[in-house]
């Protein structure tokens, strides 16, 4: 086969899951006695039809790009990071708290504030990670165990010490102080400086797994723990500091979440983007240089399908449904192409 | 006057712990084969949903429980199928059908919401309902409950006591060598993951016919993770299983009876507590500090605690078989 071809059948195979993803949302569709095309249309609409629907697909771009970023260090090593979710909750309240605390001018808070998150983010990872090396709990319970204690902790506060004077309600604190807003683009939610630091995220991981030291570590212990501690590699150390930066990174979501979004703290601040972005990780194989193409997917469909509530009286979470299952189909057609390569061989 | 309070509070636990007991000892059969069901949130949801839409517009209460419990096979035998045919990884099929099955659920269940429908009628047992305390815990439930306590006894007889569970067992912990025997290792593993996921459809179409009637969005958001740490904490046993289920529900109990006595200590607290609760016991049952403190402990509490609370996963949990 030339290499045209090959490219071709990649290329095609790529989309193979997406499509029949698509088949199974529009199986469940007429199931559900909607029109499909009615769907797909308002999902696209929803995220394309004018500048500022196009820009919010932007802003909800940036939590996945910063938690898939992380979640594609802590995958390197072998974690299944779960807790995200709950490192940008952590990220979110501390930046909530540090606003409320602190009257300072915008050129100092804004910084600060943005700080506060990963700061807190690490903190939230760490716990996770130090459960994980030093109590045998596996990840997945403990940072699965630790979202619910955070999205406790964020009722808790907005219901309780931190309620607007007028009562509490589900849509969250009082807003922000302007000096606390990070500044968008007019008319819509984008942040550019948002966007900026995601991108430089996804970018500087892409740098550390592919071209540092401690990248090919977290890949050796990834892949087999034990060989890679007998190889001289710290695996405690090196696992709780993979769990310090995603939750880093989760963080600085959550902060970008309060500061540029919601310009609020909200009982639903981090949005399930903890978990799409575990999606992300799988759909990019793990490697940072696919991870803008599936975000801009996932984002998309984020955006459009709220609208499919409005317009079609639909449950939004056929978006959720479609982004899981082009998941759900990559790793079985991923497994199926192996199986007949393994064949062919 | 407390005394049958009392009696009245054990049995509600007893009832409402019935979805996790499936689902837990459902999860244990299939963790001892070898295999994680990680989708038990998804898939109890799902289940839910189904059985209570299948039972709504049937109008049989059987076809709900059966079809809730063939959703939950045909979602486990994909992580069986993805898994061992597939050999693509257990934790991310799980994963990925924890989300996909939630958010099915959502969206299927969207015209169930809140709407009245049918229900497990109550059915006490002539003569054993009436021995003084453990009829009216026991045998005042509904027929659902009682096949819980089949499901229980069946499964530790099953593992423990028979031909086929030792087989069971020898998949679990060395499947090498139960290959060399002759078993079929991997006919195996489907078998008991989908067997699992049945139950765990169980207990999904229990809660909601059952213990929290009816359906609406993330009715039952969390269950699955607790039955899957239950396992654990169960260490692969179903009877420990099983007790660890009604532990959980009589703690969670316990909560709501003590809320109204301490306004002070906010909701939130209650609500949280199952998953802190959650993350202690795992600490309990697997981490090394449990075993530096059981040395303080005399030889014979040293065994007892061991029994109670210690349990080794089955050795190739998790792990795919390849046959050479």
């Amino acid at each position: 086969m030339s290499a045209r071809h090959l490219r071709l059948r990649g290329a095609a195979l790529a989309l193979l899951p997406v499509l029949l993803a698509l088949v199974f949302t529009t199986a469940i569709l007429l199931v559900a006695g909607a029109n499909p095309f009615a769907a797909y249309g308002n999902i696209l609409a929803g995220a394309f039809e004018s500048p500022r629907k196009l820009a919010d697909v932007a802003v909800a771009a940036v939590p996945l790009l910063l938690c898939a970023a992380g979640g594609l260090i802590t995958y390197a090593a072998g974690l299944w990071n779960i807790g995200i979710e709950g490192q940008m909750i952590a990220g979110a309240l501390a930046t909530t708290w540090l606003i409320n605390a602190l009257p300072l001018p915008s050129y100092a808070l804004l910084p600060l504030s943005v700080l506060a998150g990963p700061s807190r983010g690490t903190l939230w990872g760490l716990l996770a990670g130090v459960l994980r090396t030093f109590g045998q709990v596996n990840e997945i319970f403990a940072g699965l165990g630790l979202n619910f204690v955070a999205t406790a902790l964020t009722n808790y506060l907005i219901f309780g010490p931190w309620k607007p004077p007028d009562g509490a309600t589900m849509s969250g604190t009082d807003p922000f102080p302007q000096a606390a807003w990070m500044p968008t683009l007019p008319n819509a939610r984008m942040s550019l400086i948002s966007f900026a630091l995601a991108l430089i995220a996804i970018g500087v991981v892409y740098g550390v797994l592919r071209g540092t030291h401690w990248g090919l570590k977290l890949k050796a212990i990834g892949l087999n723990a034990q060989a890679a501690r007998r190889m001289g590699a710290d695996t405690t150390r090196n696992m709780l500091l993979a769990f310090a930066v995603c939750g880093a990174l989760a963080g600085l979501a959550g902060s970008l979440q309060a500061t540029a979004v919601y310009r609020r703290l909200i009982p639903q601040i981090s949005g399930g983007y903890g978990y799409l972005s575990l999606l992300v990780v799988l759909l990019s194989g793990s490697r940072a240089e696919w991870v803008p193409l599936v975000v801009f997917f996932f984002s998309v469909v984020q955006v459009g399908s709220p609208r499919l509530e409005l317009r079609l009286q639909l449950d939004s979470s056929l978006g959720g449904v479609l982004q899981a299952s082009v998941a759900l189909f990559f790793l079985l057609i991923r497994g199926l192409r192996e199986r007949l390569e393994g064949k062919r061989e | 006057m407390a005394n049958s309070l009392l009696v009245e509070t054990i049995s509600s636990v007893i009832a409402a712990s019935a979805p996790l007991v499936f689902a837990s000892v459902g999860e244990t059969l299939t963790e001892k084969a070898g295999v994680v069901n990680l989708s038990l949130d998804g898939t109890i949801l799902l289940t839910a949903m189904t059985g209570f839409a299948v039972a709504l517009l049937s109008g049989s209460l059987m076809l709900g429980f059966l079809a809730a419990m063939a959703v939950g096979a045909a979602i486990a035998f994909i992580i069986a199928y993805g898994s061992i045919a597939l050999r693509q990884n257990q934790i991310a099929l799980g994963f990925v059908l924890t989300l996909l099955c939630a958010d099915l659920s959502s969206f299927i269940g969207n015209p169930f919401v809140r709407k009245p429908g049918p229900s497990v009628p109550h059915l006490p047992i002539p003569g054993l309902a009436s021995i003084s305390v453990v009829g009216p815990i026991l045998f005042n439930q509904d027929i659902v409950v009682y096949l819980s306590y089949v499901v229980i006894v069946a499964a530790w007889l099953w593992i423990f006591k028979t031909q086929p569970g030792l087989r069971l067992r020898g998949v679990g912990e060395r499947p090498e060598a139960a290959y060399a025997r002759g078993v079929a290792v991997q006919k195996t593993r489907y078998l008991y993951t989908v067997l699992g996921g049945a139950l765990v459809g169980l207990g999904g179409a229990t809660y909601s016919l059952s213990v929290k009637l009816g359906w609406s969005h993330g009715h039952t958001t969390g269950i699955g993770w607790i039955a899957l740490a239950i396992v654990i904490f169960g260490g692969w046993h179903p009877l420990r299983v099983a007790l660890g289920a009604y532990l959980f529900g009589a703690l969670k109990s316990l909560g709501s009876l003590m809320q109204p006595a301490f306004p002070n200590v906010p909701t939130q607290v209650f609500q949280t507590a199952p998953f802190a609760l959650m993350i202690l016991a795992l600490l309990l049952v697997s981490g090394d500090f449990t075993e530096r403190l059981l040395f303080y402990l005399p030889p014979r509490g040293r065994r007892l605690f061991n029994a109670l609370l210690r349990g080794t996963p089955p050795a190739a949990l998790g792990k795919p078989f390849r046959p050479e």
